[in-house]
């Protein structure tokens, strides 16, 4: 299918809905300090889904509550630019980010029970959103929010309107996000693993929702995830982050075809396909391991932060750090040696 | 041969509270599940969140004590055995659970963990039993100083490592893995599924590998059994049940997981279920899986469909709606992708 890599032209080629440019976030901690994110650049086209990969530390969430504005107290953002929709976010008060929130970007947090209110009904705190940002009278929001209710999938939307978070199954609470997300009709959604806690046939669910605000609403979504089933079925472009900094991007279908860093590579060979043990045999019968783990960095990186783990580490890699660089179109990639030749030099 | 492990007819029924006063209600988690495992075999259980899977497991491993049913090992009913009697055979089946982080004792060193069932069936002098360790470790890919350390200090593939040590450490039978990989990264999750498949060729236990991520599970069992609403409702060898799933809820289930290829995934056809699982409390009748099957008839709802022969008894499946020479019934794809914009 062609349709993807079309969406990834248009993307680069339309408007810009969001512009990350050169974003670092330090955490100042007793125990010094830690780079959770160094020197991260991203646009995110209109309708187009960015997909944000990377294991566990790698600064995925980190990156999103910068851009939400929602740091920590802990957390100083050192250097970077937003850029939404035009409007620099750094020009803008606590409170007009506020107002911004909710209703230009909207976020889905991987545990929605921590982000719902317990003692609330359901309709009232999708209610709340719709009179703070839009406005709504009471009775206004409560129609409002049982179309919100059933455009996400929910059955009986009248009835569950009046139920608390804990009465509903953890698909339901993540609908229920969606719908809070949704409600001010965002141009982008920031959605932090929102399918990681559910099972296979409910994700199929929230991921046609998702496909759906898209194509309908026109919404831009930034997807983290570390599930590379999920990016296969609906990103557009992929951004692999590994220990805070960006080390590879491409469009969906050029990254797995494609992939040019070590990195990249090692996660797509380490997760099972379907069939593939049939073909393996006793021994053989074996996922790619990649050795290691992802550094906790205490210093932005003065040299490849994938080096200890990298079966193509040089001299090199251990002295200096790899920028990004162009490898075919709208393909970029830190790695001094990429691609399946290692970048014949 | 005696199979390692035979479960028959297994119920485990729990009383809860319900809604206002002392009204009770019963949780049919696992209602009727028979399953056997042969020597040095893998058998992948599946299913959705609260299909039954951990409580099937916790009757094996005898943490709870079933409401009916048997559960063999080796050939031996160690339902209603005592404590006493139980103690020797106890030896047999070991687990590994899916959080690393709470299911070892955190005031204990690693080397103590993977040695305390060595000293519980009282095996070896301590200067043996601490050599043994040593081996232990460096089996599951483990430093042998590691020993000293204690789990706080380790990462979560390294915790699931001495999971591994203690849970092998007197050469059970077999083995029971409660999602173990599900809590670790992808790189990690590799690396464990590497290493339990490697220590099982070269130690030939068998194993129960529950999981509800289905590539990890197709990777590493012989036989993978789908549980849906506390019973199984398919069974056969990995093969097949990709190749040719029967059980219309075993066809949805395969093809709601997303396939790390964006072409190959893009063309797939897939099966939407509407809603979710009903509640074990109040179990649909007839076919348990009929309030969301596509292809539902009157029929399914008056009488339970058995787990019966599809393809002679490796194959077993249950559906009214099977052909009579074991046929899947076809379910259109419910799905229509919109094309990207
Ligand atoms: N409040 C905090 N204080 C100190 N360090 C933090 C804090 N929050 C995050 N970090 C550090 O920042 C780095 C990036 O964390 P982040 O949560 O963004 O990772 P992630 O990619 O989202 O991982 P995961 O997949 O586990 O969610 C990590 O090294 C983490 O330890
Ligand atoms: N001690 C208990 N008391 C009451 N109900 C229970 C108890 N343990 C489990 N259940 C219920 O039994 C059903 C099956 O639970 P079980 O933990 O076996 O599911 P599972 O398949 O392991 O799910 P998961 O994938 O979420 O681990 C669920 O509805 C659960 O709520
Ligand atoms: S018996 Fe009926 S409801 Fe059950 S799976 Fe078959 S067709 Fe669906
Ligand atoms: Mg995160
Ligand atoms: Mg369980």
């Amino acid at each position: 299918m062609t349709a993807t890599g079309q969406a990834a032209d248009t993307a680069s080629t339309t408007q810009t809905r969001l512009q990350v440019d050169d974003l670092s976030v330090r955490f100042h901690t007793d125990d010094g300090d830690i780079c959770a994110v160094d020197g991260l650049s991203f646009d995110l086209g209109a309708r187009e889904v960015l997909a944000l990969v990377g294991e566990s530390g790698c600064g995925k969430s980190v990156t999103a509550t910068a851009i939400l504005g929602l740091l920590p107290d802990a957390a100083e953002m050192t250097s970077g630019r937003i850029v939404l929709d035009g409007t620099d976010l750094a020009g803008l008060s606590r409170s007009q980010l506020r107002a911004l929130r909710g209703s230009k970007i909207g976020m889905v947090f991987q545990e929605p029970m921590t982000s719902l209110n317990p003692v609330f009904t359901v309709g009232r705190q999708i209610g709340e959103v719709l009179t703070r940002h839009l406005g709504h009278r009471k009775r206004q929001a409560r129609e409002v929010a049982v179309e919100l209710l059933d455009r996400v999938g929910i059955p009986a939307p009248r009835q569950r309107i009046s139920e608390y978070p804990h009465q509903l199954s953890g698909g339901m609470r993540q609908r229920v996000m969606i719908a809070m997300a949704i409600a001010c009709n965002p141009s982008v959604l920031i959605a932090d693993e929102p399918t990681t806690a559910l099972d296979v046939t409910i994700q199929a669910g929230i991921l046609d929702i998702m496909r759906s605000l898209r194509s309908d609403l026109g919404t831009s979504i930034i997807l983290i995830t570390h599930d590379l089933g999920v990016v296969a079925d609906i990103a557009d472009r992929v951004v692999i982050m590994y220990a805070g900094r960006k080390i590879e991007q491409a469009p969906v279908e050029q990254l797995f075809s494609q992939p040019q860093h070590p990195y990249t590579m090692g996660l797509l060979g380490a997760v099972p396909r379907p069939g593939m043990a049939a073909m393996m045999h006793g021994a053989d019968r074996r996922l790619a391991e990649i050795p290691g783990r992802v550094p906790v960095m205490t210093a932005p990186a003065s040299d490849c932060s994938f080096h200890p783990r990298c079966p193509r580490a040089a001299d090199r890699c251990r002295s200096l750090r790899p920028e990004l660089e162009g490898r075919g179109h709208d393909h970029r990639v830190a790695c001094f040696y990429p691609g399946e030749e290692g970048g014949a030099q | 041969m005696t199979p390692v492990l035979e479960v028959t007819d297994l119920v485990k029924h729990f009383r809860v509270r319900s809604g206002l006063g002392d009204s009770t209600a019963v949780v049919r988690a696992v209602d009727g599940v028979s399953l056997r495992i042969d020597r040095g075999e893998v058998l992948g259980l599946v299913g959705e969140s609260g299909s039954g899977k951990s409580t099937v497991a916790k009757c094996i491993m005898r943490l709870i004590e079933p409401t009916s049913g048997t559960v063999r090992l080796n050939g031996t009913d160690i339902t209603g055995l005592s404590r006493r009697q139980f103690r020797a055979l106890r030896r047999e089946v070991h687990m590994v659970f899916q959080d690393p982080y709470s299911s070892l004792n955190p005031r204990m060193t690693c080397g103590q963990i993977a040695e305390e069932p060595l000293r519980h069936h009282r095996i070896g002098r301590r200067v043996a039993r601490s050599e043994r360790v040593g081996d232990l470790f460096e089996k599951v890919g483990l430093n042998p100083q590691m020993r000293a350390r204690y789990p706080h200090e380790l990462s979560g593939g390294q915790r699931q490592r001495v999971g591994l040590a203690r849970a092998l450490a007197v050469e059970p039978s077999l083995l029971i893995a409660d999602e173990p990989i599900s809590a670790l990264d992808v790189s990690v999750q590799a690396s464990i599924v590497n290493l339990l498949l490697e220590l099982q060729q070269d130690m030939g236990f068998s194993c129960l590998f529950v999981a509800h991520d289905l590539a990890a599970v197709e990777f590493v069992s012989d036989r993978i059994a789908v549980m849906y609403l506390g019973k199984i409702v398919e069974t056969t060898d990995r093969q097949r049940l990709f190749a040719e799933p029967r059980m219309p809820y075993t066809q949805a289930l395969l093809s709601a997981v997303p396939v790390p290829d964006p072409v190959e995934q893009r063309q797939r056809e897939r099966i939407l279920l509407p809603g979710e699982m009903p509640s074990p409390i109040n179990p649909p009748s007839g076919c348990s899986f009929r309030t969301r099957c596509p292809i539902a008839e009157p029929q399914c709802a008056e009488a339970e469909p058995l787990l019966a022969e599809v393809d002679g008894d490796a194959h077993l499946a249950a559906c009214h709606l099977i052909g009579p020479a074991g046929e899947a019934p076809k379910i259109r794809s419910t799905v229509e992708r919109a094309p990207p914009p």
